[in-house]
């Protein structure tokens, strides 16, 4: 019996995103191996566990603790070594946030076992052959992955996300107190600093209003904020915009900054840099407003409207006000 | 306090990425070579830190002969020390290389005492890993943390944040200790707005400077014109 064991994080007592997406790939594999999909939640609440049958998960392990209190990575990572030697899987699969991913790079450190990090098909044999993700996406790589178990974190948005099914399934659900050495606790989180504003996430925005150098000023934005205030989506921004002091670095999006994968990105004055695409590029629609129509980022639109950004969004905005929708203006 | 930097040599990849015709490799032809943009990063922290409470700072690579260039510009911004772990230029995987790593630093550090301080990048921009600093710190035995944006050092603890869904998270690290950079925004750059005097002489317009036109001799045509070649070239006094 193969047991793929999937680490599950979750955000307002619920498996967040990545985590669904690694569930995915999860089911995929056991379509062709068989066996189990489990899944192991560490310091997570029970609630999360409790729902996790209708994604197929067979049992959850919640591991807990005090020591489990604050998050830990080392200690999070011998959480999640305790439930493997448990549970005997042929594989662990972590979601592609920076958290998880450190976990299992820990995972993979203490037991000397390789790790494959953001991949994003798996085809299983005598070794797993795995596409995994290098130059944070703008290039993929076959390659044959060894381990037992294998290890292997599942790259963002490449993979769709598990849908629930309608009738959920039970899950059992077992509860472990792991051992933690003092070793593991000596880097943990021993503090929080809220950030300042306390809008729209830009990772989870359904849209985004994106600005680059064809603002021309820090001012400008103000038309983003608008609108994207309009749609009830973020205001993300290129790194010109970010290195000439406009805006935030929080609000970059692109290799150095966040991933976006909204259900639209307007993309205003952004020429398309391949930095800026790569974290952009899961959006499932692109608008471009842009003076130039040999700019790369045309290549990746959906639709465009060449002209200027200054001219083009007040103009928008003012059309989204006169037909009365938006979501401030409700 | 004695910090070392680990940085790796990768190509600056502006536009498109095109693959060798064996499909294994990238084209690096027509590209430059950078130090991985986390890692520039950790560089100019190290040399602040060192600045700040003094102390010698390192950088060491793992990397073909080329890679020196990569190991001068770290020195070039201020790091006193450079150690090149010179390779064939063969793809080495994140064991293999977080392997050689820890050797290395085992010698530095029975030569000249430990580092309070190891700094890499989250992860390499070419390959994506994100897991070289964690085997390193986990054979070294020492705590780390990947994704800092930001670090300061104090009394013998290493405060490092990383930015979280709802803020910051602030981690507290007993030295020695080892810490994974991503790349933040670089400092602010103080503006200020001259006045600006006309003088002269006062600009009217810009002119290309006219060539000299040349018009080429033909020699030939393919193998044929070997003959008018040489012949040329004994006019010319270099036969």
């Amino acid at each position: 019996m193969s047991t793929i064991l999937v680490l599950v994080e979750s955000a307002d007592e619920l498996p967040d995103r990545l985590s669904l997406e690694a569930l995915e790939l999860a089911r995929r594999l056991q379509g062709v191996i068989g066996g189990d999909v489990e899944a192991v939640l560490v310091g997570g609440d029970a609630a999360v566990a409790d729902g996790l049958g209708s994604y197929g998960v067979t049992t959850a392990h919640v591991a807990a603790g005090e020591r489990l209190a604050a998050y830990a990575p080392a200690a999070w990572a011998a959480a999640v070594q305790t439930v493997m030697a448990s549970v005997g899987p042929a594989a662990v699969l972590a979601p592609g946030s920076e958290r998880a991913t450190e976990v299992l790079a820990h995972v993979a450190a203490r037991t000397g076992l390789p790790m494959a990090a953001n991949v994003t098909d798996v085809t299983p044999g005598d070794r797993w052959k795995v596409i995994r993700q290098r130059w944070a996406g703008s290039l993929l790589e076959e390659a044959w992955l060894d381990g037992d178990p294998y290890l292997l974190t599942v790259a963002a948005h490449a993979i769709p996300a598990a849908e629930a099914a309608a009738s959920a399934a039970t899950v059992s659900v077992a509860r472990t107190e792991p051992a933690i050495a003092d070793a593991d606790l000596r880097a943990r989180v021993t503090g929080h600093v809220p950030s300042a504003s306390d809008k729209v996430s830009l990772s989870d925005a359904k849209v985004v209003v994106g600005g680059g150098r064809g603002l021309g000023s820090a001012e400008a934005f103000a038309m983003l904020d608008e609108l994207a205030g309009l749609l009830g989506g973020a205001v993300g921004v290129s790194r010109v915009a970010t290195s000439l002091g406009w805006r935030p670095h929080a609000q970059q999006v692109g290799q150095t900054g966040t991933r976006i994968a909204p259900d639209l990105y307007i993309a205003c004055g952004i020429s398309g840099a391949i930095q800026h695409i790569v974290g952009c590029k899961a959006a499932k629609r692109i608008l471009v407003i842009n003076t130039d129509p040999e700019a790369p980022i045309f290549s990746r639109a959906a639709y465009a409207v060449v002209g200027d950004v200054h001219a083009v969004v007040p103009a928008i905005t003012a059309e989204i006000r006169r037909v009365g929708g938006g979501a401030s203006s409700a | 306090m004695r910090i070392l930097t680990l940085v790796k040599r990768v190509p600056a990849t502006g536009g498109r990425i095109a693959l060798n015709p064996d499909d294994r490799t990238i084209d690096t032809a027509y590209l430059g070579f950078v130090v991985s943009p986390h890692e520039e990063c950790a560089v100019e922290e190290a040399v602040r830190l060192a600045e700040l409470h003094g102390g010698e700072t390192v950088v060491m690579t793992l990397g073909p002969a080329e890679a020196a260039d990569q190991l001068r510009d770290a020195v070039a911004i201020g790091i006193g020390r450079a150690v090149h772990l010179e390779t064939d230029g063969g793809d080495w995987d994140p064991i293999a290389t977080s392997t050689a790593i820890t050797d290395a630093i085992r010698v530095l550090e029975a030569a000249d005492g430990p580092f309070d301080l190891i700094l890499v990048g989250n992860e390499s921009a070419d390959s994506g890993g994100y897991q070289v600093g964690i085997r390193i710190a986990t054979a070294l035995d020492r705590p780390c943390v990947n994704g800092v944006k930001a670090l300061e050092v104090a009394a013998g603890v290493a405060t490092a944040r990383r930015q979280a869904t709802d803020g910051w998270e602030v981690f507290e690290l007993p030295l020695p200790a080892v810490i994974g950079r991503l790349r933040a925004k670089k400092k602010e750059i103080d503006r200020m707005e001259p006045e600006h005097r006309p003088a002269s002489p006062e600009l009217i317009r810009l002119a290309l400077p006219v060539e000299q036109e040349q018009t080429a001799e033909i020699l030939g045509t393919g193998p044929e014109a070997a003959p008018r070649v040489v012949e040329v070239l004994r006019e010319l006094g270099v036969l």
